[in-house]
């Protein structure tokens, strides 16, 4: 992959922004370990150089770069710190990108600017305790009265939602409809009526904050429905193409953490009188890993061209989020393996990298949901 | 107010090994990086920016084509334009050419109000070459600069010594180097970065600025280096252990057995 030398500088400015704010703090580890919320002076820094809004355009000041650059950022981030990019990417693409196709210019104003600054924290509310991957079983429903929609219903495992300002929200507007009866709403949550469940007690990313968003009876203004009435599923689905670039360049971060540690490792401990990089077995499994790591990179950075130039990333996107994912878990087995027991103690970055692994194959699209993808747009 | 910030590229240090045979530094893929203090000296001139209206910061380096992407850094970090110092001439030159070099970039640069320079740079360590511009150019220095603030048409400013501190008020234009605990740098703007590849980067030849062959390079620097070495590792220290009395008696003791008392 031959990089231009303004994403040269993206890479070595976000490197440097995370030796300092995260290797040389030790924030990732104390945010796993010790429940600490991720501090506001950090988030604050993300948006000041705008690691936060790659994408968004300038006028709504964002950073008004490319998904290349969006990559990289997401790439080094989540390298250093898997629930740092996780926390962006919940931002910089779930809740930006509707905002940037299908917002008007007041909607683009009054959230997509605050956004793209960090003055304000969005959420991106799709899952239902009955409807994730199958968006076609939403139950929450927004019933038009007069001027205003009355939103009632719930979404499950929203990242950022416990201190969120506002969520991008799909609900049914028209029943009987399936897909075509969706819509999608901006909704604030100092509105009455919206409140957020309890803090999911999650086995990775842990740095992360999630809930359940509840809506009872909370009145949306009509000027708050994001694009057309009943066109709800377009906006996601349209968000979700672009929007997996960001998770799959974010798996490639974790799967390069792990290949970093399991280097670092074998070549300081010595067994039978010699570094465990020595050994054959070590050698091979590491070459295995950084080419696999490699191959998912071309993936990521291909999908994130294609955008760039314009052309859907559909298939690519798809393929690049499922293979980095699967890549990051395999890595992350491997290199937990070749740290033997020191690698099941959290006294080594690996246990935590190993963890945060896990959620990569899962969310904004399973692997499986990937496959369907994948599939879908070639046997059709 | 115009403000220009004197920068180095240089090898991170922290990456720097030592050819044990040739006792000199081995350079192969060691990154290149804003030399830290350099970096101090910018973030200062950013800061004044940041605090009042019509501030243009111009970054001047001295070195080879490779430290326009250094400039380019700078630009990112928020600097309005840089200058490269470039030609073979000036290979060699020791602080002394260098600042032969700078001023007379500086001199066709023109008018500045303050310019930056950072204590010193991680490859030679010197402290050399900002003092020596600010003599070249005839203006006053004041070295160390550990915090300042700007009064109407004077700096006010924090010198750091080795036990203590002066304050020292002085008027512009003047040349201040900067210690890292003056301030903490800031990142690169995502958005600068694209714009930073958009400004063209001047580069001053021997032929573009105000001095002749003779006062730069390898010919003009009366510097000469004797021996470079690396300092041997001591010994492991030794802990003497027991009751107060009897651990200073050894002390003593050791001491004089070595001579040293």
């Amino acid at each position: 992959m031959i990089f231009k030398k303004e994403h040269e500088l993206v890479r070595k400015s976000i490197k440097d922004f995370c030796e300092r704010e995260l290797y040389s703090t030790d924030l990732a580890e104390k945010m796993d370990r010790e429940g600490l919320d991720m501090p506001q002076e950090f988030l604050d820094k993300l948006a000041k150089y705008k690691f936060i809004c790659p994408i968004v355009p300038r006028e709504f000041s964002g950073a008004g770069a490319d998904y290349v650059s969006y990559a990289i950022i997401m790439e080094e981030l989540s390298r250093a710190d898997a629930s740092s990019g996780t926390y962006v990417t919940a931002g910089a693409s779930l809740v930006a990108l509707p905002l940037i196709n299908f917002g008007t210019p007041e909607q683009k104003e009054k959230y997509l600017k605050p956004l793209a600054e960090g003055k304000k924290v969005g959420a991106f509310g799709l899952t239902e305790p009955g409807a994730g991957s199958d968006a076609g079983a939403t139950a929450t429903t927004a019933i038009l009265d007069g001027d205003h929609y009355i939103l009632n219903g719930r979404k499950c495992w929203i990242t950022n939602a416990p201190f969120c300002d506002f969520a991008i929200v799909t609900a049914v507007t028209e029943k009987g409809k399936g897909a075509k009866g969706i819509s999608t709403f901006i909704v604030e949550a100092g509105w009455e009526g919206f409140s957020r469940g309890a803090h999911e007690d999650k086995m990775g990313i842990r740095g992360t904050r999630t809930s359940d968003l509840i809506f009872e009876n909370v009145k949306v203004p009509k000027e708050n429905l994001l694009g057309k009435e009943g066109k709800g599923f377009v906006v996601m689905m349209n968000t979700l193409e672009a929007g997996r670039i960001g998770v799959a360049a974010q798996a490639v971060g974790v799967a390069q953490s792990a290949l970093d540690e399991a280097i670092k490792y074998t070549k300081e401990r010595v067994q039978f009188g010699k570094p465990l990089s020595a050994f054959q077995n070590t050698q091979f499994t590491i070459a295995d890993m950084a080419t696999k790591v490699e191959a998912a990179r071309l993936l990521v950075y291909q999908a994130a061209q294609l955008k760039d130039n314009g052309e859907s990333p559909a298939i690519a996107s798809s393929m690049a989020k499922f293979y980095a994912a699967e890549v990051a878990n395999e890595v992350a087995y491997k290199a937990l393996q070749l740290h033997g027991g020191y690698g099941y103690v959290k006294d080594y970055r690996i246990e935590r990298i190993y963890r945060d692994a896990r959620i990569l194959s899962i969310y904004e699209g399973t692997s499986q949901v990937q496959q369907i993808v994948i599939a879908g747009k070639l046997l059709k | 107010m115009k403000i220009i910030v004197c920068v180095k590229q240089v090898p991170d240090t922290t990456e720097v090994k030592i050819d044990k045979k040739t006792n000199t530094l081995i350079r192969e893929g060691v990154p290149s990086i804003l030399n830290p203090d350099d970096a101090n000296a910018l973030e200062q001139a950013l800061a004044i920016k940041d605090s009042m209206e019509d501030v243009h910061i111009t970054v001047v380096s001295m070195g080879p084509p490779q430290a326009d992407v250094m400039l380019r850094e700078c630009l990112a970090m928020g600097a309005d334009d840089a200058v490269l110092v470039s030609d073979r001439a000036f290979g060699g030159s020791d602080t002394w050419a260098t600042s032969n070099a700078i001023a007379s970039a500086i001199r066709k640069i023109g008018e500045y109000d303050i310019i930056f320079a950072g204590r010193q740079a991680i490859d030679g360590d010197t402290a050399q070459v900002g003092p020596q511009i600010s003599e070249k150019l005839d203006i006053p220095q004041i070295t160390y600069v550990e915090g300042m603030e700007i009064i109407g048409d004077k700096v006010k400013v924090q010198r750091q010594l080795e036990d203590g501190y002066e304050i020292i008020e002085a008027s512009m234009p003047i040349l201040l180097t900067a210690v890292k605990e003056l301030n903490e740098p800031r990142h690169m703007y995502i958005d600068k970065i694209f714009d930073a590849y958009k400004k063209e980067i001047p580069v001053f030849s021997i032929n573009d600025v105000d001095i002749t062959p003779e006062q730069v390079g390898l010919k003009a620097s009366p510097t000469r280096v004797f021996r470079s070495f690396t300092p041997e590792v001591k010994g492991q220290g030794e802990i003497l252990q027991g009751s107060e009395k009897e651990v200073a008696a050894r002390l003593v003791s050791e001491f004089k057995n070595a001579h040293i008392i």
